[in-house]
């Protein structure tokens, strides 16, 4: 019990944010999540690792270090655009949290529910507690019907094809154990919404618990929203690659 | 296994027990009745599970909550932070 105690005052979060034009959200995001990790009381650091955007993301990046201090916001900046599993990748050798928070930049993940998150993940000492837009009061806001049907569509067909034991398996904002995410990095393959499927589905098969929370999910503030034709059909054939070979 | 193995297995073995009962390979001669149930069986079956797919995605979709609360939240939380951070010297 207390050496329990002790490694839970020991628990440190290192949040991931990869950014790629980000400079109207950066500075509200960072805001929002010290003043969410403020009240909880907990350890955190906030890693921005951004793909050279050329709007000045960066510079705003290091504004904000000069603000809060390079303990809490460290810039691991990359040459050029080069993917969201290398970010994660690349974002984790920096980290010295052993829980890893990952979130968009673009606000459409809210850091109030972190603190739930960690509640979470104590509670049931999960490896990783993932957001769900899909259960009780969770949601979106900002979709029309043609975006829900397919969001809600999708989500039917994935979780009769591959019986994945989480709600939302699309959705992007987590937090893992550092060394299951390191795990599932090695593992997965995939590129966009199937990236983040791919680690749940292979987290189940190595056996590792999920919890979940409910969140809401509010739509890009600034910028815009991409789902196309493109993003459809790269789901559906993830998906059946998953199905096929998981 | 993997998932597809998993559905062709479970299908394989649906698809086996219908064909013994309803072509009868084994002369078993169930009654006329029972039979033409059986023949359209798996039309049934396949019936069945688009009503259920239509009415349970019906349903998530009717209930699937629009968060204007969380929105609006949002966005005074972001007036707050930008008057907090341009206080701190941050030069958006």
């Amino acid at each position: 019990m207390a050496a329990a105690s002790r490694n839970r005052a020991r628990d440190k979060y290192s949040v991931l944010l990869p950014t790629y034009n980000e400079r109207e959200n950066l500075p509200l995001i960072v805001w929002l999540l010290v003043r969410s990790f403020q009240e909880s009381g907990s350890n955190f650091e906030i890693i921005v690792i951004d793909d050279g955007s050329p709007d000045g993301t960066r510079e705003v990046a290091e504004q904000l270090e000069k603000i809060y201090g390079s303990d809490k916001i460290l810039l691991r900046p990359r040459a050029k655009k080069l993917g969201l599993g290398t970010a994660y990748i690349h974002g984790m050798q920096h980290a010295t949290g052993n829980f890893i928070i990952i979130m968009d930049a673009d606000l459409s993940h809210h850091p109030k529910f972190i603190p739930e998150f960690i509640r979470k993940q104590k509670e049931g000492n999960f490896d990783i507690v993932s957001g769900t837009r899909y259960k009780g009061n969770g949601g979106v806001y900002g979709w029309d019907l043609k975006r829900k049907i397919i969001s809600r569509g999708a989500n039917f067909v994935t979780q009769v094809l591959l019986r994945p034991g989480a709600s939302d398996l699309t959705g992007s904002f987590r937090l893992y154990r550092k060394e299951v995410l390191q795990k599932l990095m090695e593992k997965c393959v995939s590129k966009g919404y199937v990236f983040q499927m791919e680690m749940i589905v292979r987290a189940r098969q190595l056996g590792y618990t999920i919890g979940e929370v409910p969140i809401s999910f509010v739509d890009r503030v600034y910028g815009e929203s991409k789902l196309g034709g493109n993003e459809i059909v790269s789901f559906l054939k993830g998906l059946l690659t998953l199905f096929a070979t998981t | 296994m993997t998932k597809l193995a998993q559905w062709l297995c479970g299908l394989a073995l649906l698809g086996t027990a219908w064909a013994t009962l309803a072509l009868d390979p084994l002369g078993l001669h169930l009654p006329l009745p029972c039979r033409q149930v059986l023949w359209p069986f798996p039309v049934y079956l396949l019936v069945a599970f688009g009503c259920y797919s239509l009415a349970t995605i019906g349903y998530r979709l009717s209930t699937f909550n629009d968060c204007e609360a969380a929105a609006k939240e949002l966005q005074e939380q972001i007036r707050e932070a930008r008057a907090d951070l341009s206080r701190r010297g941050l030069k958006f």
